[in-house]
């Protein structure tokens, strides 16, 4: 079959994120900053996955996966205020009394319990997602004129999250959190368990990703990217499976807003403007797309690489991801992954002086 | 009559594409539909198949009217099309193009939770050795020749296991050897399934039309007959193949 599984990538994955960075950390060689840090990116790599299920496997080009990370991220950042508001004494959080607002919005209320703030979490999104994807599936717009729209969308919602009216702290977000159910988000513990259920997390949510794509269903979503008319010939229903997808995708996007809230400790409208939505979609595309693995490692690498880049130039990190990304398209298309399988092919083919059969 | 049309219209800004007064096809019937460039030919199964909106007119498949349908209704109905060019799944296997195709519930959760029976398998393998496809079963449907890939895409439609198969130009681009199996292969499926087939390469026509031939000129259809018929009309000779097609003159 075409997809061989190595097994050493797995290993070696499970090995640096699950054994060695955490005892790096116990034994005192690494900060609880970067443990965090890593934390993070592991957040990114969740929401990386759903862009490469959407784009990669199914060849729509979402540009509002970044607006439905922000939905989860403000979530739970909602209910982490309301908490501190709570425990405080107060009936509002600051930002609020500051806009000389006297009552709390409707639509914050759910947010006082921990589960319904999960819950609205998902189903904001799933439930945002499915709407706008029956719309724009029905009417068959694809291509480019999908992610026009999208990223439209995303830009509309990032100026309705600037506004103050809108009770989401505007500009500076949410922020200056304490307490997740009662443990301290300050303390180290707290930020390691982060971090372990961040990468469990992102484990599951890989081996979902796997199954899915292994499934029959997603070799229809691969069907569809390859020729969307043929698909519905064999009967087909296309906007089943596409709603299908995005939703999936804007769920894998929430979930990691979520768990990337309690690590940052702010939300701003700045995580889903233009350039951060950008960003989403060239992690998937500089670490290979239509493959999972290549999904997390640009991730992962990628935003590693914006942590170094930005402390070594730090003007110069958009030059750096733009050059990338030319780079990418011009000459590995197939991203990180797909350059890592080409050197691998050919030492092997070097090694064994076999004629190299075309595939 | 598997397929009842009547007074069937459509055209492209003015241009009258199709405008065929009446075609009809018997269950189990295979039909070559031959025609110059630009006869409505193949417009005429995009009508069927639900790829084009016709403008006025009916199409009566099993007794309903399929007009106005969606692509996948008619795809469920059992009307099976093969495309003039080829389209497969290029990113996909050639067995994954077939198992997609195989008659089975098509909805999300029946994908999610397919599993592969026995009997499915023994399927796709018999149609994919009928179709010589056994070898290249795990390449890449878009590293196969051009000739593999329309014997792929036969094979998706014989999968589909539709009463009514649309083929549109089979032949195209296949040797003289790929040419005689791919019409003999299409002879045996029509034991058990209607075909359309539309055609240029007459010596192929030949050999498959063993009933009728139906001429389509500029949208309207000019005569229907056996090949005899229609090779010895004079009209068809000056309207379609000219005087100087050698051909047909040489049949």
């Amino acid at each position: 079959m075409k997809t061989k599984n190595n097994p050493l990538y797995y290993i070696l994955f499970i090995a640096i994120f699950a054994i060695l960075l955490p005892a790096g950390y116990l034994s005192g060689l690494l900060s609880v900053n970067t443990i965090s840090v890593w934390g993070r990116y592991f957040c990114f790599a969740i929401a990386a996955l759903g862009i490469d299920l959407i784009w990669g496997y199914t060849g729509i080009l979402s540009m509002c996966q970044a607006f439905f990370f922000c939905l989860g991220s403000y979530g739970i950042a909602m209910h982490l205020l309301l908490k501190k508001t709570v425990a405080a004494g107060a009936v509002l959080p600051d930002f609020m009394a500051w806009n000389k607002i006297d009552t709390l919005p409707l639509f914050w209320q759910p947010f006082h319990s921990f589960g319904w703030s999960l819950a609205l979490c998902l189903l904001i999104p799933a439930l945002f997602a499915f709407v706008v994807g029956f719309v724009l599936f029905r009417s068959r717009i694809k291509g480019v004129y999908m992610a026009i729209i999208t990223q439209a969308l995303t830009l509309a919602m990032w100026l309705i999250f600037l506004r103050n009216e809108t009770n989401l702290g505007g500009t500076n977000g949410l922020t200056d959190f304490n307490t997740l159910l009662g443990y301290n988000l300050s303390s180290s513990s707290v930020k390691l368990a982060l971090y372990m259920i961040s990468f469990a997390v992102l484990c599951a949510a890989y081996f979902f990703c796997y199954r899915i794509t292994n499934s029959k269903f997603g070799k229809v979503l691969q069907a569809i990217r390859d020729s969307e008319s043929r698909i519905s010939y064999a009967a087909y229903k296309v906007v089943d499976y596409k709603l299908a997808v995005f939703v999936v995708a804007a769920l894998l996007a929430a979930v990691g807003g979520m768990l990337y809230l309690p690590q940052t400790g702010i939300i701003t409208p700045g995580r889903m403007d233009v350039k951060a939505s950008v960003e989403m979609v060239m992690w998937v595309a500089l670490g290979g797309r239509s493959n999972l693995k290549g999904a997390v490692l640009g991730a992962l690498l990628v935003n590693f690489l914006y942590s170094i880049c930005t402390s070594l130039f730090p003007d110069s990190w958009l030059f750096i991801l733009g050059f990338l990304f030319v780079i990418t398209v011009l000459y590995f298309d197939k991203g990180f992954m797909g350059l890592l399988e080409t050197i691998k092919q050919k030492i092997s083919a070097a090694r064994f002086k076999t004629p190299q059969t075309t595939h | 009559m598997l397929l009842n049309v009547n007074n069937l219209a459509v055209s492209f800004g003015g241009v009258h594409a199709l405008n065929l007064d009446h075609f009809s096809l018997r269950d189990k019937e295979l039909r070559v539909i031959i025609g110059p460039n630009g006869a409505g030919k193949s417009t005429f199964l995009d009508i069927i198949c639900g790829k084009t909106k016709a403008d006025k007119g009916e199409v009566f498949f099993n007794g309903k009217s399929i007009l106005g349908k969606t692509e996948v209704k008619i795809a469920e109905s059992g009307i099976g099309r093969k495309f003039q060019k080829p389209s497969v799944f290029p990113g996909l296997t050639v067995h994954d193009n077939l198992l997609l195709a195989a008659k089975m519930k098509k909805d999300i959760f029946s994908s999610l939770f397919f599993k592969s029976t026995p009997a499915l398998a023994e399927r796709i393998h018999s149609v994919a050795a009928k179709l010589s496809l056994t070898n290249v079963m795990y390449k890449l449907a878009g590293d196969l020749s051009h000739g593999q890939k329309q014997w792929l895409e036969i094979a998706i439609v014989v999968l589909q296991d539709p009463t009514l198969m649309l083929i549109d130009e089979p032949a195209a681009g296949m040797s003289d050897e790929e040419t005689e199996k791919t019409g003999a292969l299409l002879l045996e499926l029509s034991k058990a399934h209607s075909i359309i087939v539309i055609e240029h390469d007459m010596k192929f026509v030949e050999q498959i039309a063993n009933e009728l031939v139906t001429v389509l000129v500029r949208g309207k259809r000019l005569m229907e007959g056996t090949f005899a018929e229609v090779k010895n009309d004079q009209r068809v000779i000056d309207c379609y193949l000219g005087r100087t097609n050698a051909q047909l003159e040489t049949l």
